[in-house]
């Protein structure tokens, strides 16, 4: 990857992995500008602008840049082209001259390339005592290109009180950088100056500015040495009351494999072996298949009716859901899968009724039983797996279903210590059967025909009809998912 | 659900211990043994070869990896996006911002729907975790979190109550009051302690259990109303930085991803890790079932996301750019599984186009990583979270 730059980076060219959670960026962002930086290889050409009286060295135009992100890195859009590289500049690895917001232009505006010794990817976190010396340094130097710039006063008189006591200390420390940059050649300074300026923009940004060198903390504990004496700028010794960064928080070494652990494996990977797998074809053709069977549902693909609520800013399509009978589009999902219509609370209503309609709800009511047995709170399920087997599976049971020996028999031992997942065997085997039986006639059935076709009903299917108590819970489990309730309830409140 | 993607076929007393649990159906030589996990792994630990080192057994594991790979490769007759030539292209995606949610004081970490399709909940780092009526942009709830950085929230499937946890290593449970002047903080209750910070959480089919995953390597099933730890799933080597449960009625099972750049899928039944996927180049961020259930996709620091197909047992597409080199953070699909969004630290929302592995168009708009997409319970919106402090919803 960055093999070029990593000789140019100084210090922390360690393993990636280990340092820095956003030093995989920082690698691919080097050996970005890297490249651009390569003339002869097709990057930009960096030159020399005369500007007035006196001469720019070593900048290249914005436009330049972006018309080298487009076509090395096959960006069609220009606007996309200035993000990325607003972004490099923004981590700190090109910069404006004139500016100290990093952004980048798609025009003549000129742009500098930062030294690798300020590269993000070196680690650094510079104290407030360097910034301190930073905006000193620049107050003493009589130029008008230095001139602090409002948030840059401001923060100079906090730090002047925060380290009233030091200050003295401070000022040596400037003024020592002065000499020292005196000494240096004019155009060197001038590329220096706007390097550490550019430094400094990252990590004591204009206010409004994103902070780019903020970290997620979650990938902050794995810092290979995170008490490490952090280095200083301008070679401050560390004086010993820096605090470490909070986000350091101390992390757990990897633990060796052991033999047991390989073991684990080892076991692991056989089952693997055994295990059966489709082809990557067959695979293929179920995921398009099923895609091209919901897209018709899916309003960021196809148009809803009448409308999608965040676009129009009304909930007619919300309401209209709610209130009436369900849609023939709705109703044609039922027919997809088993899955679908118990996923769809009207669904499962109408397969209830169709069932009862021929006296064999039992089964439905069973699987439903053994869904709610599943999401009861722990101090529940015992009584209600009990309730369950002599709803369903008892001896002259009520409801009785009709299970095969082997998972009938399965099934009472588990229930002699009764827990959520006793009825699993059995639950699968009801749904297969409901499956390949029952739902295959649902679907035939009047019932189902008349709501796909939107046939008007006849009065001896209206409301009136039978209700069990487990359909009456169907129904207000419905009714609360579609938050009606829940809103009910606060307009009475 | 195709039964070929799970390992338990059976629940019933095991073969050693007698105990009723799911059970692995396996051959030792030609005989058929059903053993219960626990018996199982006790099996392996004691080892089926006595007197092997640590060598011979590393030896031994990188000849059945390589075995695995070569029969998984066997299978690899054709790529998804060869097979999805014939699919119709896409027209062009007209989404915008639709809503901006403004009110948190620092980074939005995590976000999550209420099943009524117009409220979420969110979350920050500076501790607060708000309900909102993304609708009319109303805020119906304010909790403020004694710790900050709470970057797991989840909404109840009753839409009565909240989960919320993060940096305090534990997850709690709030349930949501009517009544406005009623402080909630008070309400809260500890459900799960974890030994590191807790990265994710959702509520599995109800509101009794809650399903967690953590940065000290585990994810962890719990009863809400006893606090009691029902199941844990140890398997990762590193902090586990995402779920995501199941779509199906029927499944018990959830995938997880992590540091270990290994993305695992698990049966809640039993603990057992069920299947495992590594081809990501570094952390995994997130993971996310793809509508079937039949596969899922996963976002990485390495800057793509990954696609993979449990019944195969591989991965079948990779979503990737060369101008895209900020890592991934966040993905969510949309209803049919055709379109895929992806949230990345470079400030914008891919969007991919699931079957044919192009970039469909991209969303810019937050001024900062984003770090939460999720599409809306009826596919008709996708809100984002992000480090600019606010929430947005696409449509």
């Amino acid at each position: 990857m960055a093999e070029g730059s990593k000789d140019q980076g100084g210090t922390g060219t360690t393993d990636p992995e280990e340092d820095s959670p956003n030093m995989i960026v920082y690698r691919k962002i080097e050996d970005i500008v890297t490249r651009i930086q390569d003339e002869k290889a097709g990057g930009v050409a960096i030159r020399t602008v005369k500007s007035f009286l006196s001469k720019i060295p070593s900048v290249v135009s914005g436009a330049d840049i972006v018309q080298w992100l487009m076509k090395n890195l096959s960006v069609e859009d220009p606007a996309e082209a200035i993000h990325l590289g607003s972004l490099i500049a923004a981590h700190g690895y090109i910069f404006p001259i004139s500016d100290h917001v990093l952004t980048l232009k798609d025009d003549g505006t000129l742009y500098r390339f930062q030294s690798p010794y300020f590269w993000p990817s070196n680690c650094w976190e510079p104290e407030n005592t360097d910034y301190a010396i930073y905006l000193c340094k620049r107050t003493m130097q009589n130029k008008a290109r230095l001139e602090l710039a409002d948030y840059e006063a401001e923060n100079l008189a906090r730090l002047q009180r925060a380290f009233a006591r030091k200050w003295e200390f401070i000022f040596m420390q400037a003024e020592a950088q002065v000499k020292i940059d005196r000494k240096k050649d004019k155009a060197e300074r001038k590329i220096l100056d706007s390097q550490e300026r550019a430094f400094w923009d990252v990590h004591r940004p204009v206010p409004g500015c994103v902070n780019t060198t903020e970290m997620d903390i979650r990938k902050c504990r794995r810092e290979k040495n995170p008490h490490r004496v952090k280095k200083s700028v301008y070679g401050v010794p560390d004086d010993g009351q820096s605090q470490p960064s909070p986000v350091h928080i101390s992390s757990q070494p990897a633990r060796k494999p052991t033999k047991e652990d390989v073991q684990k494996e080892i076991t692991f990977l056989n089952i693997q072996l055994d295990r059966h797998c489709m082809k990557v074809s067959k695979v293929a053709d179920s995921l398009m298949s099923y895609t091209e069977q919901f897209m018709e549902y899916d309003p960021f693909v196809s148009a809803i009716e009448p409308s999608n609520p965040w676009i129009n800013d009304d909930t007619n399509f919300w309401d209209l859901e709610a209130s009436r009978d369900p849609s023939q589009q709705r109703v044609k999902k039922w027919g997809f899968s088993l899955e679908e219509a118990l996923k769809d609370p009207a669904g499962r209503d109408q397969f209830l009724k169709f069932l009862e309609s021929e006296f064999s709800s039992e089964n439905l009511r069973f699987w439903l039983a053994v869904q709610d047995l599943k999401r009861r709170p722990l101090q529940e399920v015992s009584s209600r797996a009990q309730e369950i087997w002599q709803e369903f599976l008892a001896e002259g049971a009520p409801s009785s279903i009709n299970l095969d020996s082997h998972s009938y028999e399965r099934t009472s031992q588990n229930l002699k210590d009764p827990g959520r997942y006793s009825y699993e065997d059995a639950q699968e085997h009801i749904f297969k059967l409901m499956k390949s039986d029952s739902y295959a006639r649902f679907l035939r059935s009047n019932i189902y025909q008349d709501l796909l076709l939107a046939r008007k009903k006849q009065p001896a299917d209206t409301e009136q009809g039978r209700r069990t108590s487990l359909e009456k819970f169907t129904r207000s489990v419905g009714k609360s998912l579609t938050g009606k309730r829940l809103t009910g309830l606060m307009q009475s409140s | 659900m195709c039964d070929q993607t799970f390992m338990a076929a059976t629940f019933g007393p095991c073969d050693n211990c007698s105990k009723a649990s799911p059970l692995m159906n396996i051959y030792i030589k030609t005989e058929a043994i059903n053993y219960c996990s626990f018996c199982m792994e006790m099996m392996a630990c004691q080892g089926l070869q006595k007197g092997e080192t640590l060598v011979s057994l590393k030896r031994e594991s990188d000849t059945l990896k390589k075995k695995l790979e070569e029969e998984r490769a066997k299978l690899n007759d054709v790529e998804l996006h060869q097979v999805a030539e014939k699919v119709e292209v896409l027209g062009a995606l007209p989404i915008k911002t639709r809503r901006v949610l403004k009110g948190h004081g620092n980074k939005v970490l995590c976000m999550d729907w209420c099943k009524d399709k117009r409220r979420l909940v969110s979350s920050s780092q500076d501790g607060k975790v708000i309900v909102w009526d993304a609708f009319t942009l109303n805020k119906e709830h304010g909790v403020t979190m004694p710790c900050t950085w709470v970057m797991a929230c989840a909404y109840a499937p009753s839409g009565c109550a909240v989960a919320c946890g993060g940096l305090d290593n534990k997850c709690s449970v709030i349930p949501l009051s009517l009544d406005r002047n009623e402080n909630l903080a008070a309400k809260k209750k500890s459900v799960a302690m974890h030994t590191n910070y807790v990265s994710g959480c959702t509520f599995t089919n109800s509101d009794n259990q809650l399903l967690t995953s953590s940065g000290d390597g585990s994810c962890a099933l719990w009863d809400v109303e006893s606090g009691q730890l029902l199941q844990s799933f140890h398997g990762h080597t590193a902090d586990v930085l995402s779920l995501d449960l199941a779509p199906s009625e029927t499944g018990n099972t959830f995938v997880s991803g992590g540091c270990d750049k290994k993305a695992n899928v698990w049966d809640m039944r039993s603990g057992q890790n069920i299947q495992s996927f590594e081809s990501h180049d570094s952390d995994i961020n997130c993971v996310k079932y793809y509508p079937s259930g039949d596969a899922f996709a996963s976002a990485s620091d390495d800057a793509t996301c990954r696609f993979f197909d449990l019944r195969a047992d591989r991965e079948v597409a990779v979503y990737q750019k060369d101008s895209i080199i900020f890592g991934a953070t966040t993905v969510d699909f949309s209803l049919s599984g055709r379109l895929l969004f992806a949230g990345y630290n470079d400030y914008t929302i891919n969007v991919w186009d699931v079957l044919k592995g192009t970039r469909a168009s991209c969303l810019f708009g937050h001024e900062n990583r984003i770090s939460r997409v999720r599409v809306s319970p009826d596919g008709t919106a996708l809100c984002s979270a992000a480090w600019d402090n606010t929430l947005r919803i696409w449509a």
